[in-house]
């Protein structure tokens, strides 16, 4: 009680989850709508990307409800993981950092290849800030898989995305260990020349794949911890769906109410967000002092072993996964999955096809661009977007601040819906978005269904994918109606 | 600073038959606007010393218009802004004679807008730089068009069935001068059930309203207000050249309120100023207006100062934009029926307000007019080029 080691070992500060968000994106499908254009039945809903979302948007969304109210300044590190990056070549965190108004200084990584990436990223930020290479690192997760129409897995795949700021300060779960195992099979996969996922024979997969890892993973994990699945509050894990789920609780004789749900037949199977997706949804849950384990499969596992303090009381995102649940448009049919997905070729619209964009001039525009920077006159006050060298109320010259529209209160000024302008979910919704404290800025408008749009009604700013041209994404800024 | 007014004369116009002019290069249609216009002025083709080609899309240089006239070496601009690009072909070669640099001087505006395979305008992607930005949003003129329609409903208390009507009607006001101008695209009367039925472009514009997507081109040939009688009787005098560009202020800032357009009231302003025009609900005897969509006419009235704020409903209602209204507007269907072909709907209009103030336009004739105004809006409600020409039959 007076030994000075002992009490030096009890301050000594543990990494954990500093904040956490997850993001699952407007759009529901029905799987009996599904179900409906191929003769079968479906229960549930799956989550999905609008057409103007990615892995990289969903992940932008994700970090931004994460980083909500902290100090960005202190972030030195961004890992992005997802099995469907918008580029093989590119790196995606690097434009979640440039999203975010990060510092060049930070470290950015992209992390892949399997199910497993999002823990495999969550892994590399604890042992970076253990090792005190890295403060504080953002892990995001996300994305939104593709299977062939008509298969088991079109029904199961979900979008979503997760994000974890792991640091050693004002942590509200430490993460006491993390035990990882690597697995050689083939049993869902995609190669660099497929679009789709695919699976081998349901069996193989279920059994010699999560059915076998998953609970060798834990038992393992266990082991090494000498802790008891019963000294376990909440088991999070990855499953390809409920039935799978279903099977290794039981296998494992697990207590059902322990184990997490993984909200499949409300979101559907979010790939390697899914464990993340879940693990804020326990957390949530949590009173402090509870111990959660999150496992994650894809070519092995890897084990997280959390317990949440006095602080996760106070830590629940705004938007949890509560409001994601009740939080829904539905997609009206089938075929607008499939034209948004672009698995149907639709005739062209009948104008000019657009010209590509060029890198150089998208690179010149970043900080208003991906930032949502502008500026505000030194002279007059006036913010405007984008960046201009003339102020455009009082003329003066090159005599502006800096100034930020992200999570800016903003009304709408007006709008149209235009059958004319080229969208895979016409019609195009233009906005003017005028900002509290001054500014508009003129762009178009999604998660929008056009009848609830009104004059005046209450706007928030969404990062998306403006267009697809020329082999290269550009991304921009869209409004959609605040939703709280 | 005294002005263009009475320095200048249109001596010569000529314009071709607007619409899908599959047949017809344009080439074809600038010897066919030109031809008119030199056998109009009573001049030759060597009598011209300079000229000024207005097109948007079609070609680029002058040298289309050299190569189809066969021109001697003369100089020749290219003048390009946008809708406004014809009037402003016709401001040049005004002010090139006013300056004496030569002394009689051709304008034309031509635009070849159906080899493109659309049907709507062909290309608007040089828009995506508009906000000195590659990411520019989706753009479409109505679209653009329809957020001021929606917002100018809401701020005067229009339901969209209300204002979906006095725009609408609008339209069948335009296709009833249409019908009466045997070169316009459309020729078809049509009636409100008809415009309120067509199908939805932007909401709540409807395809009826919306103009015509045509080939066309026109001609002026100008000289010094001083030597107009020896070429004829009757020229026809400019009173105003303005144009006015807006910095984009529409799309960045609060004070631009979706429901006026700024560079008209400014170009409006101005054209008065030199015209010396108090009194435009009064003096102005014709107007040919930019009415690219139903909710820019209606706009358009209030902008110029026909009607007062909010007024151009009741103006509409009461049929005082009419043929035989107070103050015609758009008596040869304007562009939603006489078609625009985007370089050349500035000289189109000016030779319909020339044909007026001579009493040479037929079915179409008002009574006694004496002030004539064309009016171009190139751009979108938020930002754009505007030109407002005022002309007159008498000098003085």
């Amino acid at each position: 009680m007076s030994c000075p080691g002992a009490r030096k070992e009890s301050v000594k500060k543990m990494t954990g989850i500093v904040s956490y968000a997850a993001y699952l994106p407007l759009y529901r499908l029905d799987r009996a709508e599904i179900g409906r254009a191929w003769g079968k039945s479906g229960k549930g809903e799956k989550a999905v990307a609008a057409f103007d979302e990615d892995s990289l948007t969903m992940a932008v969304a994700a970090a931004t409800q994460c980083l909500s109210g902290k100090n960005i300044g202190t972030v030195d590190g961004v890992l992005f993981a997802s099995t469907t990056a918008p580029y093989n070549e590119k790196q995606s965190a690097a434009t979640v950092a440039a999203v975010l108004g990060m510092s060049a200084e930070t470290y950015t990584a992209d992390f892949g290849g399997s199910l497993r990436c999002g823990t495999n990223a969550l892994r590399a930020a604890v042992d970076a800030v253990n090792s005190g290479s890295l403060k504080q690192v953002l892990v995001v997760a996300a994305d939104c898989r593709l299977a062939l129409p008509n298969g088991a897995n079109e029904m199961a795949f979900g979008d979503g995305a997760a994000a974890m700021l792991v640091g050693k300060e004002g942590v509200l779960a430490s993460i006491d260990s993390i035990y990882s195992m690597s697995d050689e099979i083939i049993d869902i996969f995609r190669s660099d020349r497929d679009r789709y996922v695919k699976s081998w024979e349901v069996r193989f997969v279920r059994d010699d794949g999560h059915g076998r890892v998953v609970p060798l993973a834990l038992k393992a994990a266990m082991a090494k911890n000498g802790k008891s699945v019963a000294d376990i509050s909440k088991i999070v894990m990855y499953s390809p769906d409920q039935r799978q789920l279903q099977a290794v609780t039981k296998s494992m004789k697990l207590d059902p109410a322990k184990v997490q749900d993984t909200f499949f037949n409300e979101f559907g199977d979010t790939g390697s967000a899914q464990v993340l997706i879940t693990l804020a949804a326990a957390l949530e849950a949590a009173g402090a002092g509870d111990r959660i384990l999150a496992v994650s499969y894809g070519n092995g596992s890897d084990v997280v072993a959390l317990t949440t303090t006095p602080a996760i009381a106070t830590g629940k995102p705004k938007r949890d996964i509560s409001y994601y649940l009740k939080t829904k448009l539905m997609v009206s049919t089938y075929q607008k999955y499939l034209r948004w997905r672009e698995i149907v070729e639709v005739e062209p619209p009948a104008t000019a096809p657009m010209e590509q964009p060029s890198p150089v001039a998208l690179w010149r525009d970043n900080k208003s661009g991906l930032d949502l920077h502008g500026v505000k006159c030194r002279k007059c006050g006036m913010p405007q977007y984008p960046a201009q060298r003339v102020c455009i109320e009082c003329g003066s010259k090159d005599d502006f601040e800096d100034y930020s529209f992200t999570n800016k209160p903003a009304v709408l000024a007006t709008y149209s819906h235009d059958s004319l302008g080229v969208s895979a979910d016409p019609p195009t919704t233009i906005a003017a978005v005028d900002f509290k404290g001054g500014g508009r800025i003129t762009c178009d408008m999604t998660d929008r269904d056009p009848a609830e749009i009104k004059i005046d009604m209450p706007i928030e700013m969404v990062f998306r994918i403006l267009r697809y041209v020329g082999g290269f994404y550009t991304y921009w800024w869209k409004a959609r109606p605040k939703r709280d | 600073m005294d002005g263009i007014k009475d320095k200048v004369a249109i001596i010569g116009m000529g314009c071709c038959k607007f619409g899908e002019n599959w047949d017809k290069s344009a080439d074809d249609m600038i010897i066919d606007a030109v031809y008119e216009a030199y056998a109009d002025a009573g001049v030759e083709p060597k009598d011209i010393q300079a000229a000024w080609l207005g097109t948007y899309m079609t070609e680029w240089t002058g040298q289309m218009l050299s190569r189809a006239l066969k021109l001697d070496f003369i100089p020749v601009t290219r003048v390009e802004n946008a809708c406004a690009t014809g009037s402003d072909a016709l401001r040049n070669a005004c002010y090139a004679v006013a300056s004496g640099a030569c002394d009689i001087a051709l304008a034309v505006g031509v635009e070849k807008l159906k080899d493109s395979g659309y049907s709507g305008l062909p290309d608007f992607e040089i828009h995506r730089r508009q906000l000195n930005t590659y990411r520019s949003r989706s753009f479409s003129p109505p679209g653009h068009f329809a957020m001021m329609a929606t917002k100018y409903f809401d701020k005067y208390g229009l339901s969209y069935e209300e204002g979906k009507r006095i725009i609408g009607s609008i339209s069948v006001k335009n296709h009833y001068n249409g019908s009466l101008a045997p070169k316009a695209h459309f020729q078809a009367e049509t009636t409100l059930e008809k415009v309120l039925a067509s199908p939805i472009i932007a909401s709540p514009l409807g395809l009826m309203d919306c103009c015509g997507v045509s080939d066309g081109a026109a001609a002026a040939i100008v000289t010094r207000a001083d030597l107009a009688k020896n070429f004829r009787p009757d020229p026809i005098y400019l009173k105003g050249l303005q144009i006015a560009v807006g910095p984009g202020e529409g799309y960045m800032s609060q004070k631009y309120d979706w429901s006026h357009v700024e560079e008209t009231v400014r170009a409006g302003e101005r054209a008065y100023a030199e015209a010396g025009v108090k009194n435009p609900r009064e003096e102005i005897s014709i107007a040919e207006v930019h009415d690219c969509f139903s909710i820019t006419e209606l706009v358009i009235m209030e902008d110029l100062g026909f009607s007062a704020r909010g007024k151009a409903p009741v103006d509409v209602d009461s049929g005082f934009f009419s043929l035989k209204g107070g103050l015609p507007v758009n008596t040869d269907g304007g562009l939603k029926c006489f078609g625009h072909p985007i370089g050349a709907s500035g000289l189109r209009m000016m030779y319909e307000v020339y044909k007026q103030l001579q009493q040479k336009a037929d079915k179409r004739q008002i009574k006694n007019p004496r002030l004539g105004l064309t009016h171009n809006l190139g751009g979108t409600p938020a930002t754009c080029s505007v030109s407002v020409i005022i002309a007159g039959n008498e000098k003085g």
